[in-house]
């Protein structure tokens, strides 16, 4: 089994509030996120997909197809975009690295077709990432909430 | 959704390799420089992982000002631009190697209130990190 990790990066703005809390509440739960006017960051994503390289190409996937389904799935939806109004995927959602990340798996995974995708990362900033699963593919026995 | 949260931060501090266990020319063979008896330091980066279910109010896993300040009170307050093998406990009795020093931040997050203690990764350098998963994983991570 070979691992194969392709990087983009997105820049998007969003911002954190929730319609059943009080205004006091989303401040004290959120923070300097809870800015009505939101906010943004330079998102970087790692996808790695997991797969035996074909004998015939040496390739566990072809590169050039996965950075276009990245282009497509991700890129076209959520670059220079603002995620809480113009993402329908996250609608109803607080934008967090967590969600985010969940959405661009289910969107991902049925995709890949050579190999199986492993892990989403994605880093909002230097210091924040999260690394996402999916419903369990050998990372442990699935803890997190399915949406 | 299996996810994992992970966020880093830094510390400096000091720290002499040398143990009470070896003669003083068999530390100086096992640890050459860093065996000088003056301490030497780093830089250190902490890379702190933890899972658990996203809150569906929140979106999040744990609020980051909670983790932010659980681990500034149980590792960066207390090992921030201090002299390891002295001023932490652990160290006096082991030796303050980046292997201790990530296993003893482990145990000292290990009781994160909000999400479970999955991984922590601590960087000596740009080239030298360790990982700590907890005993129960065993090594086939």
């Amino acid at each position: 089994m070979v691992y194969l990790t392709r990087k983009m990066e997105f820049s998007a703005s969003h911002l954190y509030h929730n319609p059943a809390f009080s205004a006091e509440e989303n401040r004290r739960v959120f923070g300097k996120c809870n800015n009505p006017h939101g906010h943004g960051h330079n998102y970087v994503l790692e996808v790695t997909v997991a797969g035996d390289p074909d004998p015939a190409t040496g390739m566990v996937l072809d590169l050039k197809e996965l950075k276009e389904i990245l282009q497509r799935e991700v890129s076209d939806r959520m670059d220079h975009r603002f995620l809480n109004y113009e993402v329908p995927e996250l609608a109803g959602q607080i934008p967090t690295c967590e969600n985010i990340s969940a959405v661009i798996w289910r969107l991902l995974e049925p995709k890949i077709t050579r190999g199986h995708l492993h892990r989403v990362r994605l880093y909002e900033t230097p210091d924040l990432f999260v690394d996402c699963y999916g419903e369990g593919n050998g990372a442990g026995n699935g803890t997190g909430v399915t949406r | 959704m299996k996810i994992h949260l992970t966020r880093r931060y830094a510390f400096a501090a000091s720290h002499r390799l040398h143990s009470a266990q070896l003669g003083e020319e068999e530390n100086s063979r096992v640890y050459g420089k860093c065996n000088n008896p003056y301490g030497h330091g780093h830089n250190y980066v902490v890379e702190v992982a933890v899972s658990g279910p996203t809150d569906r109010a929140t979106g999040m896993i744990a609020n980051l000002s909670e983790l932010d300040a659980f681990v500034d009170r149980e590792v960066i307050e207390p090992f921030d631009h201090k002299y390891l093998n002295e001023e932490i406990a652990e160290f006096r009795e082991h030796v303050p190697t980046t292997e201790n020093i990530c296993v003893e931040i482990f145990n000292r997050l290990r009781h994160f209130p909000s999400a479970k203690l999955e991984r922590v990764r601590l960087e000596e350098t740009g080239k030298n990190s360790f990982e700590y998963l907890g005993e129960s994983v065993g090594s086939v991570q």
